[in-house]
């Protein structure tokens, strides 16, 4: 018994079945379907538990259910690993307990945790962070070595929480939602505009809808350059650290000319855009695009040819496609791992999924190129449709009582989900937001698992997960 | 190897080379004029501003560059032209006092001391204290081959026993308040304090959280502050030059 919804639809929470939990847990089955998201919503006195899924892959059908739950549940993790994370949390902030869950450990919180100890005198920690030593978001790693081995990585998170969720109930804000994660600033102004334009019944105009869609394309290239490049830079691979470098330059700098602003801050407001991208930009787009692409292919050729770069990136820090589909792993990072999911199926049903196999540093690193590639020809495809002008008057924002709606983006790291909850009076009563890193910094700890302590920076440049985004 | 070689041409003769007179694309929003006699005291920019970055009535409306977040509400609201963002960039100050402004910033003054020791190597560490990863990120371009700020002797380091002193960015999180103060002690006297990014002057956006701990502010004596959201690396490199009077 559930609901089939469509991404930024709105529905009323009364419309969601309620079922048994003993129902939902039979039909969370992680070789199905996987979890977008699973929390809890104070109601009237009683915890309801809601979970948004969807089928495994290339799918674009959403399913929304919810039972009520009370000071404890039987844990879904056992059967299905991907929710470990879910359950932890809502232990964190209910408390209510999640029975069977292997490891309730704490997802944000400090309180002298204890971390992993092992009992074998052969094995000996390493503790990293939380302050890095390159220019990075604080967290914590904890490894478990033997030797250069290492048995096992802990990453333990919540140095960033600035309890976004809690201010964006009480104040929501356009400049909020862009400062949680300001990497993907576009992604996320994009997913709240989405979801609060979805829950007051707003509609956007044609021309900014599109304009909207090309900068996050902007976002992800931008993202993905920056990322070959600090690959390089990992593997003391200078030359491609440099060109790559100059290169998201002209990318972020063309983003500046659209909104003034290198991230894209400022450009997405409730019900449109604040920016209009004319025929003069649209064209410093397009043969900004075409260096881009000529530079990224040629330091992409020089870098695959090179023997020294391959053997640091080939069959270093693999992920399989089983245990990415197990732990449940989102976005690019799963996508090398061949594994179809794109939140972008969701509003395009024809939608092309592009994949590279392996799950190691390489086909991280190549995805990115392909995706480059990609994203160059969405936007090209998004100029040719631009016309028309920008609706650039405010509308009234008032949102729909007693409502529900889940938006999801795909942000260049992966599937970026954001549910409102309204109450009576039309307030929100919760806004749960979930990064993708959420689902893949397990992947991150399994990828390294028998690697050497020294392939680490590289494999966690390779993922470059949220800490922001996880902390929020 | 030879096509390594051949990559080198894309990322020669790239760099800014007078780094002091470089200007900012105009849609850039920089330095805010407010020509407050225009003003009608309405009151709407203070209502959408979602920092309270705009303070005083009438003559004396003033902007607190310190909590600003360049989103340009105020310049959209405003039905008298009275607030005017400007592409200029140079966004530093060594006062709290100093960020609070009508459109005219003070140059940043340098002392002999801190030109002494200083300025031919300024090593740095950088603390992300719930920082969005933009400043960061900006924080890291400053060291690309655009930006190039090495040549100047300045230069972020891994171990805060290398460095000079420490830039912050971000809110300064309940969570991170000892790790920053614990970086803070490892770094050897003469040690330096710089902010950047409105997050980490005031707070910013995130003023509100009650999961900030800004006690490590209140402790220490801040040196340099660099507004932005997130602040440009030519704002950032052109206010650590000035600070170290170079």
């Amino acid at each position: 018994m559930y609901l089939e919804i469509k991404n930024n639809q709105t529905v009323n929470k009364a419309d969601i079945p309620i079922d048994s939990f003993k129902n939902i847990k039979k039909d969370l089955d992680f070789k199905k379907m996987r979890v977008v998201q699973f929390f809890v919503n104070p109601e009237n006195g009683k915890n309801r538990l809601y979970c948004v899924f969807t089928g495994n892959e290339s799918t674009k059908r959403l399913f929304v259910v919810s039972c009520y739950v009370e000071n404890s549940f039987e844990s879904i993790t056992p059967i299905n690993l991907a929710l470990h994370l879910f359950e932890r949390e809502i232990y964190e902030n209910f408390e209510i307990k999640p029975i069977g869950h292997p490891w309730i450990k704490p997802v944000r919180k400090q309180d002298n945790y204890e971390f992993l100890k092992s009992d074998d005198m052969q094995t000996h920690e390493v503790a990293v962070g939380p302050v890095h030593a390159g220019i990075i978001e604080s967290g914590h790693f904890r490894f478990l070595c033997n030797s250069e081995r290492i048995n096992h990585l802990e990453v333990q998170l919540g140095y960033q929480h600035r309890g976004a969720e809690k201010m964006l109930k009480i104040a929501p804000s356009i400049q909020l939602a862009e400062s949680i994660c300001g990497d993907s600033t576009i992604a996320y102004a994009l997913t709240f505009a989405h979801a609060i334009e979805s829950l007051s019944n707003i509609k956007v105009d044609k021309k900014s809808e599109i304009i909207r869609l090309i900068a996050l394309e902007l976002e992800r290239i931008a993202i993905h350059i920056g990322d070959l490049g600090g690959i390089a830079e990992d593997i003391a691979y200078k030359i491609g650290s440099a060109v790559f470098g100059v290169t998201r330059t002209l990318v972020i700098n063309t983003m500046q000319e659209i909104c003034g602003n290198r991230f894209g801050k400022g450009l997405i407001k409730i019900d449109g855009v604040n920016f209009d991208i004319d025929t003069k930009i649209g064209e410093k787009i397009l043969s900004m695009l075409d260096e881009v692409q000529k530079r990224v292919d040629k330091m992409m050729k020089a870098m695959n040819n090179n023997t020294s770069v391959l053997s640091r990136l080939e069959k270093t820090a693999i992920v399989s496609i089983k245990h990415a589909k197990e732990i449940g792993m989102v976005g690019m990072a799963a996508r090398a791992c061949n594994v179809k999911i794109d939140a972008r199926k969701f509003d395009d049903e024809n939608f092309e999924i592009l994949t590279t196999g392996g799950g190691d540093v390489h086909s991280r690193f190549y995805i990115r190129y392909v995706e480059i590639k990609q994203s160059k020809k969405i936007i090209e495809n998004l100029l040719e449709k631009l016309e028309g002008e920008i609706n650039l008057e405010r509308q009234f924002v008032n949102l729909a009582p007693n409502s529900f709606v889940t938006s999801i983006t795909e942000s260049w790291r992966g599937e970026l989900a954001h549910t409102v909850i309204t109450d009576e009076k039309g307030n929100i009563e919760t806004y749960k937001i979930k990064d993708p890193s959420f689902n893949n910094w397990l992947g991150l700890a399994i990828a390294n698992r028998n690697g050497q302590i020294s392939n680490f920076p590289v494999c966690n440049k390779s993922f470059n997960l949220s800490y922001c985004g996880f902390d929020l | 190897m030879f096509e390594t070689i051949k990559c080198i041409e894309l990322q020669k003769n790239q760099v800014i080379k007078d780094i002091k007179n470089a200007t900012v694309n105009e849609k850039f929003r920089g330095l805010s004029k407010i020509h407050s006699e225009k003003c009608t005291n309405c009151n709407e920019c203070k209502n959408i501003c979602p920092t309270n970055a705009i303070i005083g009535i009438g003559e004396d409306l003033s902007i607190d560059l310190g909590k600003c977040i360049f989103c340009g509400e105020c310049e959209r609201v405003c039905t008298s032209d009275v607030i005017k963002f400007s592409n200029f960039h140079k966004l530093g100050s060594t006062l709290r006092e100093g960020l609070i402004t009508k459109g005219e910033l003070d140059p940043i003054k340098s002392t002999e001391f801190i030109k002494k020791t200083f300025g031919r190597s300024f090593k740095l560490r950088q603390v992300s204290a719930g920082g969005c990863n933009s400043c960061e990120m900006e924080l890291g371009a400053c060291s690309n081959a655009n930006f190039d700020m090495g040549r100047f002797g300045i230069e972020f380091v891994a171990s805060p026993r290398h460095a000079d002193g420490i830039v912050i960015t971000g809110p300064i999180t309940k969570n991170m308040a000892k790790a920053l103060e614990d970086t803070y002690q490892a770094i050897s006297e003469p040690k330096i304090i710089i902010l950047v990014g409105a997050c980490a002057i005031s707070g910013g956006i995130f003023q509100n959280s009650e999961e900030l701990n800004r006690e490590f502010l209140e402790k220490h004596k801040v040196d340099l502050y660099i507004s932005g959201c997130p602040a440009h690396p030519l704002t950032i490199i052109n206010a650590i030059l000035d600070f170290l009077g170079r």
